[in-house]
């Protein structure tokens, strides 16, 4: 039986943390993913878990320490958000090219300026090309069951690559909802222990970690990079079926709702997806239009030509970001989304919207009114602007 | 858009006051009477005694909805004095109610609500808290008010529920357990409904 309870999506994280236990948590803090540490501090303090904590003087160190410790072999997180994940911009590098299993759990927050502490997605969007897995979360629930099914995946020997678990900051990271945990016994089979292939204090293997490449060899460490990131889909997949096994929740790259039958879809990252659920619920039962939406929970390695499967029956769909890339032309879950949809020759209209930057606000009215605009342009195939903003003051 | 079998709270206060903690404390007793709850803090530039929002939701069904409540069942106002600079029945539904902590009757209050028809009810909190903790903390007393006028349980099960919690966070400090109780039992004889 699983165990009912209710936590903000920062106690969630860190209860998962000590289920899993890990050897080393270097960490420094930042909001709002500072509870993280915070709590793990005090099960170590309590004497719950005997992970190894390292204080820090920045997130330049903590992501450097990670690094040391992950290629010593020791199972290794930290957590961070927003500025305190630009500092360790070289090191996101670093441990994804070094193949380094380390978990990092991101709360989103708007990477400045100006300075802003709440919810966006400009942190991680921003790191998207580090060559880290990312996982998105709806609700405290989904970055729980994220962070379980983490490690797995990253230390799995045909993917070894860093993943971050992403949840929106304060919305579900300071938010208290009701959530189901896994049992204790269950986790620690199911996550079970690392044992590395190849580790830097292994004497009996002496190697060397993150070296120099010249030329002629640089191309195929990279090349190297993406077939991890290959590998990683059905990793990703297997994990969560084993998940399932465990926790009775089903995972895949996204999520589909109401997709059965949609004419015109949502496609989001995070906590707004849960909203839209709501407006989709409504407009369906109000006006008994084709609503739906695809969540998109694994953003790296991207699952183009499943979510272009996903939306090929739809006549007009809306990809919403919760960043800017300052191309001009709209967000990149929107440029990868509408990629994905050329390449498998999918033809449905499509328009990108910016919305929640800095944390504002977006309602199920929000979503009715996006709804409503895919119905006109379904209608007259006229998008007219391609590029648009949900509650901007102009 | 109105949302079937799901209460919502919000709560104006100030930071430090506890009314966020007041609206997770909301979430728990909730989720102990085994019900789908939120509890979660809108934060600004958080500051000792900037005006604050916190919300809840409280629902026979899980709630998947993740954006603020912009026309709640009910307000709490822990200050009065932002009853001055904000309008803080906005978009509450006039079936609903508000209220407000004040040594004043509600209708020295209701000329201050801007225009909201609904039911107006006032709690000292202060005097409630001194008399029975001999300090002021306005939480246990707002938290009783808006059980006792939401209804959104049966008072017993509350005051059961409140009782646990109480023992469980104050181990080591038992003394305060009975001061809070007394509080909760104050405030529902003075919350008339």
């Amino acid at each position: 039986m699983s165990i009912r309870e209710r936590l903000s999506g920062n106690e969630a994280v860190a209860y998962a943390i000590k289920q899993i236990n890990p050897d080393v948590m270097p960490a420094f803090p930042i909001t709002p993913s500072t509870e993280i540490p915070q709590y793990v501090a005090s099960y170590i303090a309590n004497g719950d878990i005997d992970t190894e904590f390292i204080h820090v003087e920045s997130e330049h160190s903590s992501m450097s320490a990670a690094i040391g410790a992950s290629a010593a072999g020791a199972r290794t997180l930290t957590a961070t958000s927003s500025c305190g994940l630009a500092l360790m911009w070289e090191e996101l590098y670093v441990a994804a090219s070094d193949r380094l299993p380390i978990v990092l759990a991101l709360v989103n927050r708007a990477l400045s300026g100006p300075i802003n502490i709440n919810a966006d997605h400009s942190d991680s969007m921003g790191a998207r090309d580090s060559g880290w897995i990312q996982i998105y979360a709806e609700s405290n629930q989904e970055a729980y069951d994220n962070f379980l099914q983490s490690f797995k995946i990253a230390e799995n020997k045909d993917v070894m690559l860093p993943v971050m678990i992403c949840q929106d900051g304060f919305i579900t990271s300071h938010g208290v909802e009701n959530i189901e945990l896994v049992e204790d016994e269950l986790v620690k089979a199911f996550v079970g222990e690392r044992n590395p292939e190849h580790f830097l204090l292994n004497e009996k293997e002496p190697m060397a970690i993150g070296p120099y490449a010249v030329s002629n060899y640089y191309m195929e460490s990279k090349r190297g990079q993406r077939q991890a990131m290959l590998n990683a889909r059905k990793v990703i997949l297997s994990v969560a079926e084993e998940f399932e096994k465990i926790s009775g929740r089903k995972y895949g790259f996204f999520e589909e709702y109401r997709m059965e039958d949609a004419e015109y879809a949502v496609v989001v990252i995070g906590s707004a997806a849960g909203t839209a659920k709501a407006a989709i619920e409504h407009i369906r039962s109000t006006t008994g239009k084709k609503v739906g939406l695809v969540k998109i929970r694994v953003f790296r390695p991207f699952p183009d030509e499943e979510i272009a499967a996903a939306l090929s029956k739809v006549k007009a769909v809306a990809i919403l970001d919760r960043s800017e890339m300052f191309s001009g032309t709209g967000g990149p879950l929107g440029a990868e989304v509408t990629a994905a949809l050329y390449r498998a020759k999918v033809n449905a209209e499509v328009v990108n919207y910016i919305y929640g930057l800095g944390g504002r606000d977006i309602t199920t009215d929000d979503f009715e009114k996006v709804y409503e605009e895919l119905y006109r342009i379904a209608e007259t195939h006229e998008v007219r602007d391609n590029y648009r903003y949900i509650g901007l003051r102009e | 858009m109105e949302l079937k079998n799901t209460i919502e709270i919000r709560w104006h206060g100030r930071g430090g006051q506890g009314a966020k903690t007041a609206a997770l404390l909301l979430a728990d007793v909730s989720f102990k009477a085994g019900k789908y709850v939120q509890g979660f803090p809108e934060y600004g530039p958080e500051r000792m005694g900037a005006p604050i929002t916190a919300y809840n939701r409280i629902s026979d069904l899980p709630i998947t909805v993740h954006s603020n409540i912009y026309e709640p069942d009910y307000v709490v106002v822990v200050d009065e004095g932002l009853l001055e600079g904000i309008d803080v029945t906005a978009g509450l539904n006039p079936e609903g109610a508000v209220i407000v902590n004040s040594a004043k009757p509600p209708q020295e209050i209701i000329p201050k609500l801007r225009g909201y028809k609904g039911k107006v009810y006032t709690v000292d909190a202060r005097k409630i808290s001194v008399a029975t903790l001999g300090k002021y903390f306005p939480n246990s007393p707002m938290l009783a008010a808006v059980v006792a006028v939401s209804k959104v349980m049966d008072k017993e099960q509350f005051l059961n529920e409140m009782e646990a919690s109480y023992k469980h966070k104050f181990s080591k400090k038992p003394e305060v357990i009975d001061g809070n109780m007394n509080a909760l039992r104050m405030t529902f004889e003075e919350v008339a409904v």
